[in-house]
């Protein structure tokens, strides 16, 4: 059959309106698009290239307007001992909450997956993290790191162990402040990886249990090939979201002890909001965007490769 | 090579009895099918006989070993699944020899058996292709393919055929078939197509409501059906049943398409108006609506000269009557000696 090519179509099937005219249509679609491009450039695309900019100006203070530093900015926080400690806080951050929460979000999905008794319950159970604000979350753990009468040292109590300050403690605080992340993520991940197990047809598991495949066997050769684009999908949130949610910092630590639980957010946060140091803050957001955009490239890039997409 | 016993088994869904307590013996090197309509237990029973589901009674006997309770992988199975259920991220060749892989076969005897099976298969040239970018005859054979390549000694086929169309399913029918005489298969076959069973089965093992109706060979089947279902399930179009008054009481009257005979008015034993006419070629079908109420199929050579609204009458040798227990649906034993003392009941 032939598709109706446009001198088919009656006269009103071509456009709304007045736009008949190739030139016009054009206008047309342009106009259509203007609302979003406007709102995109005013709030995204402008800032960005005006933060860019700003990386290479001064901060203005009362009369002295800013001026051109070429580079000074960039120094200066090359040379900022803190900005390396929340680079590398917040590398570890990434490294321990990312497998983390996707590793458990897998777990949780295919253990959700099965058939178990009360498995509606249990779905919710996990999927709520997800629903709770940050905020909510974070006052949550508040209690339950809160030492001597908090949960955990109540648990410890009854086994006689003493009682700990884990956010007061700088060498506990980051890892303290990763679970809750982690805790919070996992359940919005499981969703992503339950929705793709639900589309693996149950006649897979059957023929590679009559070809003689382990359960192990079959999740490594079969369900994980097929949920790779899932998996792809969600690192990249998970990275993403690594480097933006700060908000349980505010609440738990305030980027303290001796800015042990300092993320790169926070500290840019820090820097423009609180020493409003515009130059400094300008060059850390472009960083910060660097490595975003370099990250999700990466992984584009090396898991785009072996993905299997339906 | 191996033969399968199945004695008693019984799968229940809750109250729901899907198999209930069947007994059958295939054979080693027969090819056995399985037939019903859909919801009759069938596909549920091979399933058990797989292994992909729990039986809740009865033994399933491989070589005189019972195989109820052990995992699939142990009890030398290959199956066919209706959906072909062939891994979706692997390309053809990968596909066929999963088994061998996961079961930890030397790479040269994978390599060996993948060329033998895609040559008898006709795959050889889409081996390094994906499932999705195959037509599904080919996924078809791929499914084939990796179920002869695990050499087990027992295939199982799970309506295999039901997703081809209709001149692949006719040549598909023969390959299987010439395929599991040549690598001497014992193989359990599920269909609802009866010609499917009636052209591939050395046994036919015909299932309704979870019991077996009838097992036998295929031709047993059409000429000595045990019960009515059996008769209208076996043979298309479906055995004509009229009810008759005899001298032993009432009984149904079974009669095949091709035995009914359209003669001069008031000369034969029912008598109706033509419905409608089927020209198949070869032959005519001719459905009659009868005066006791029922449709009668008449499948007669070539052409048959007859009009839509035509009054008709039927006859038949009454060697070709079968006779059913009008309340059971069982056959009766003898046929009537004398037909002249029966007279259709008129409704």
């Amino acid at each position: 059959m032939r598709a109706p090519s446009r001198s088919d179509m009656p006269e009103t099937g071509r456009s709304f309106g007045p736009f008949r005219s190739p030139r016009l249509r054009t206008v047309e679609a342009w106009l259509l698009l203007l609302p979003s491009v406007v709102l995109f450039a005013a709030f995204t695309h402008l800032p960005f290239v005006r933060t860019f900019v700003d990386a290479f100006f001064s901060t203005p203070k009362g009369r002295r307007p800013s001026h051109f530093v070429g580079l000074d900015n960039w120094s200066d926080l090359a040379h900022d001992p803190i900005f390396w400690k929340v680079l590398i806080n917040n590398t570890w951050y990434a490294l321990g909450t990312i497998p983390l929460s996707v590793g458990i979000a897998l777990v949780m999905a295919l253990w959700v997956n099965g058939r178990i008794p009360g498995r509606g319950l249990l779905r919710m159970a996990y999927f709520t993290p997800t629903v709770l604000p940050m905020i909510a979350v974070a006052d949550i753990w508040l209690f339950f790191y809160t030492p001597d009468y908090g949960l955990f040292d109540q648990i410890r109590g009854l086994f006689g162990f003493a009682a700990t300050n884990r956010l007061g403690d700088p060498s506990s605080a980051l890892v303290a402040v990763m679970v809750v992340a982690v805790w919070k993520e996992a359940g919005f991940f499981m969703i992503f990886y339950l929705a793709a197990l639900q589309q693996i047809p149950p006649d897979l598991r059957d023929a590679a249990a009559i070809e003689g495949a382990s359960r192990f066997a079959f999740f490594r050769r079969v369900i994980w090939p097929l949920l790779m684009p899932v998996t792809l999908f969600v690192l990249v949130n998970a990275v993403i979201n690594a480097f933006r949610t700060v908000d349980h910092i505010f609440m738990m630590t305030g980027g303290g002890p001796d800015n042990a639980t300092n993320l790169l957010l926070f500290r840019l946060y820090e820097l423009g909001f609180k020493f409003w140091d515009q130059g400094q803050a300008s060059a850390l957001t472009v960083v910060l965007i660097a490595v975003l955009s370099t990250l999700a490239l990466v992984q584009f890039l090396i898991a785009g490769r072996g993905v299997h997409y339906r | 090579m191996s033969d399968v016993r199945i004695e008693g088994l019984s799968k229940a869904f809750g109250d729901q009895r899907a198999v209930d307590a069947i007994d059958f013996e295939v054979a080693s090197g027969e090819l056995c099918v399985l037939l019903g309509p859909s919801g009759c237990g069938k596909s549920t029973t091979l399933r058990l006989v797989a292994g992909l589901e729990e039986p809740s009674d009865g033994r399933i006997l491989v070589d005189g070993v019972d195989v109820a309770h052990k995992a699939p992988k142990d009890r030398r199975i290959s199956m066919v699944f209706q959906s072909y259920a062939l891994f979706p991220h692997l390309s053809v060749a990968k596909n066929i020899v999963f088994g061998l892989e996961v079961r930890g076969v030397a790479k040269a005897v994978r390599a060996e058996r993948l060329a033998r099976v895609a040559a008898m298969t006709g795959l050889a040239p889409y081996l390094d292709r994906k499932p999705s970018q195959l037509s599904g005859g080919q996924r078809q054979r791929v499914a084939l393919a990796r179920a002869i390549a695990g050499e087990q000694p027992i295939c199982l086929m799970d309506e295999p055929l039901s997703n081809l169309d209709a001149k692949l399913r006719a040549e598909m029918r023969l390959e299987i078939r010439a395929l599991q005489q040549r690598l001497g298969m014992t193989m359990l076959y599920v269909t609802h197509d009866q010609i499917e069973a009636m052209t591939m089965a050395d046994r036919v093992v015909l299932m309704n409501e979870g019991r077996i109706e009838q097992q036998g060979a295929p031709a047993e089947l059409y000429e000595r059906p045990a019960t009515t279902f059996a008769a209208r399930f076996i043979g298309a179009p479906a055995m004509n049943l009229v009810p008759l008054e005899t001298s032993a009481g009432p009984v149904l009257a079974g009669v095949r398409a091709e035995h009914v005979e359209l003669v001069e008015v008031g000369a034969g034993r029912v008598a109706g108006r033509v419905k409608a006419l089927e020209y198949h070629g070869a032959d005519t079908v001719v459905a009659v609506d009868t005066e006791h109420g029922g449709d009668f199929a008449v499948r007669r050579p070539g052409r048959v000269r007859a009009a839509v609204g035509e009054t008709v009458a039927l006859a038949w040798n009454p060697t070709h009557e079968h006779r059913f227990d009008p309340t059971t649906g069982r056959r009766l034993g003898a046929i009537a000696s004398s037909p002249s003392n029966s007279e259709p009941v008129r409704s």
